[in-house]
């Protein structure tokens, strides 16, 4: 203290600043995994996952792409279960099994995405509803208000009707598809991260921030977003089953794109093919588990990542 | 409480210079930073209870901060010590006057606060709240430059010179530390540190040491003088310990309910108090050098919603209510009669009917 040399002390820090934070970074990461294993539910769900999505992504390399076409179908329609077809074939005479597993490249693909673009909109609608509503003055006020009044219509309209509504009328196609259930799923997350910033932004580091000069861009983006990552990734991580469901739940109303296989789709297919009535189980059981599996797998995944950020949590695991 | 009546730039660490200019050149005549007649008032809405209405929290204040000058605002919690603070950097718009920097009003186009933000810098009363949890010690200094030139070359550099002038020796040490692994006198200096960073002029600081214990707020306050020594830096201190601002301030403005009701330097205001709040404050001190013992006062606590018509002090006065004020003839303007608002500068004033000798809160000539 009694040393008054201004000047710094020697400069050459012999790692810098930023490899030292990456390496701090890093081994926030490594802790962060260690508490997730601990978590058995969420280990399930994360294996079970790798499972599926390994299978999916290799899938052109084990599944004869023109065996899924009805007309190269190999074998007879609605065979059983047997060593050939261990869940037997449609009424085309495809084999099930490799339908679900060409189904789950889909399925995923568009509910990942879906999450994506949900996920994206409401953290965007929820930090700029949040910030302005506590800090920018009275214009800021009503255009949160303005956002959190779309936000509630989003919120009461049934989410199937809208997203029905929406694949009918936007061009057909998987794209389609995203945005319709991403332009349906977003409210709760935008009302989530709504809250976690108002929270950060009554801090005084924030109040800090703008007496340093720091704008709106600089609290959103600097001190507000790293704060609300974590809900924002423990909720993408819960949605994404809400998009699967959501997407098969399309695709067996019949709004999904036809060429392509999805889970839903073969249910519909199973559905109009009159599977039900003739008893065809192994028709209508596999692509229903395989939703349920995933949608369940996404959820065990998240909730075991909110468990490890909000310690709060961790004893009902 | 005694110590060195003038001091000049003194050799001790402990004791530093008082009431001259660090260079010893004389005051610069224009203040630097001053409040002109700044009134905020917070609409409370409607509330339940019937507490719904308007609540003057700084309502008329007048106080200039000259160049290298350390001022103490004091005052109880809720006397709009804080509001004035916020005010004087930008961060809360006055409904009434205007803050004055360099004898140009503040202006609040983003563009002109920012350039403003550069040169007048916060220090908070709690390090810990202060600090993004997420951010490195390096990146909550390094914040203030990114905001105002972008990541430069000489960035880490600078931040080194910064922390190093709060006292975190050696600097790169702390770099990648983040805040819940540094004390909480480390945390304050880190906070100093990215004021400090952007070389400023002024600092604001609202209860610098409010929440850290003896030892660490006797260092940060000592920082804060070496700092004025140095570099010469203004600062206006907001706090509620008058043994603080006895400590460190150049002069002192006291608060009761959004005004400032006694100003001028330190010796003067602390060891002859006018006006009966200050002396009824300084007498409740432990080491009070008190004739009468402690007084405490009486009646509700001051409400901002709901401030007393004529002197706003009158329904607590002890000198009002010891008829004190009946003999000397002037209780009925203590009841009816709003005394002037104080004028900023460098004079001792009071705003009490009682105590001061003329209209303009002059004290009589002893």
């Amino acid at each position: 203290m009694t040393d008054l040399d201004p000047r710094p002390s020697p400069a050459a820090p012999v790692p810098s600043p930023r490899a030292l934070a990456r390496r701090r970074r890093q081994r926030a990461l490594g802790r962060f995994a260690r508490s997730y294993a601990h978590n058995r539910a969420g280990m399930f769900g994360l294996l079970s996952l790798l499972v599926i999505a390994t299978a999916a992504l290799t899938a052109p390399m084990f599944i004869e792409q023109s065996h899924l076409s009805i007309t190269g179908a190999p074998g007879q329609p609605y065979e059983p279960p047997s060593a050939e077809y261990p869940l037997g074939t449609d009424n085309f005479g495809r084999s099930v099994l490799d339908l679900i597993i060409w189904g789950a490249r889909v399925s995923l693909a568009v509910g990942l995405l879906a999450t994506v673009v949900s996920v994206t909109l409401g953290t965007v609608i929820g930090i700029t509803a949040g910030h302005f509503g506590s800090s920018g003055g009275t214009g800021g006020r009503i255009a949160s208000t303005v956002l959190m009044r779309i936000t509630d219509w989003f919120l009461v309209l049934p989410t199937l009707v809208l997203a029905v509504a929406l694949a009918a009328v936007l061009p057909g196609g998987t794209g389609t598809i995203v945005v319709a259930i991403g332009l349906t799923v977003w409210p709760p997350t935008a009302r989530l991260v709504r809250a976690q910033t108002l929270a950060v932004e009554a801090r005084p580091y924030v109040e800090r921030a703008r007496a340093l000069g720091g704008g709106h861009t600089h609290v959103m983006l600097w001190h507000v977003l790293p704060n609300v990552m974590p809900v924002v990734l423990a909720q993408t991580t819960l949605l994404v089953a809400t998009s699967i469901i959501a997407e098969s739940t399309l695709a067996f109303l019949g709004m999904g794109d036809p060429t392509t296989i999805s889970w839903g789709g073969i249910l519909e297919a199973a559905r109009t093919a009159g599977a039900v009535s003739a008893g065809i189980w192994w028709y209508m059981v596999p692509p229903g588990l395989a939703i349920a599996v995933v949608a369940l797998s996404f959820t065990l995944c998240g909730r075991a990542v909110e468990s490890v950020i909000n310690p709060r949590l961790r004893e009902n695991r | 409480m005694t110590r060195p009546e003038e001091t000049h730039v003194s050799s001790t660490e402990t004791d530093p210079p008082v009431s001259s200019d660090p260079s010893g050149a004389a005051p610069v005549s224009t203040p630097l930073l001053s409040a002109d007649d700044v009134r905020v008032a917070f609409s409370a809405g409607f509330a339940p209870g019937g507490t719904a209405g308007t609540a003057h929290a700084v309502d008329g204040v007048n106080l200039d901060v000259g160049h290298g000058e350390i001022i103490a605002l004091v005052g109880e919690s809720g006397c709009g010590k804080t509001t004035l603070a916020r005010v004087l950097l930008g961060l809360e718009r006055p409904t009434g006057g205007q803050v004055v920097f360099e004898g140009a009003p503040l202006g609040y186009r983003s563009r002109a606060l920012k350039s403003y933000r550069r040169r007048v810098q916060l220090v908070q009363q709690d390090p810990t709240g202060s600090l993004n949890p997420r951010r490195t010690v390096y990146e909550s200094v390094a914040e203030g430059l990114r905001v105002h030139r972008g990541t430069t070359a000489d960035e880490a550099e600078r931040v080194g010179e910064a922390l190093a002038r709060a006292g975190l020796r050696p600097a790169d040490r702390f770099f990648a530390r983040y805040p819940h692994e540094l004390s909480g006198g480390q945390r304050q200096r880190v906070v100093i540190a990215g004021a400090l960073v952007l070389e400023p002029e002024v600092l604001v600081a609202d209860e610098p040491v409010a929440s850290l214990d003896a030892s660490v707020r006797g260092e940060i306050l000592r920082l804060l003088l070496e700092l004025r020594r140095d570099l010469g830096l203004s600062a206006l201190v907001a706090t509620h310990d008058l043994g603080l601002a006895w400590n460190i301030a150049d002069r002192v403005a006291v608060m009761y309910l959004g005004r400032v009701v006694e100003l001028g330097s330190v010796e003067d205001v602390l060891s002859a108090p006018a006006h009966p709040y200050t002396r009824a404050l300084l007498s409740v001190l432990p080491d009070a050098p008190s004739e009468e013992g402690p007084v405490v006062l009486s009646g509700e606590p001051p409400d901002p919603k709901r401030v007393p018509g004529g002197c706003r002090f009158h329904p607590r006065c002890p000198i009002l209510a010891s008829g004190e004020a009946e003999r000397a003839g002037v209780a009925e303007r203590c009841r009816t009669e709003d005394p002037r608002i104080l004028p900023g500068g460098d004079e001792r004033r009071v705003a009490c009917h009682w105590a001061a000798a003329d209209d303009e809160g002059r004290l009589p000539v002893v």
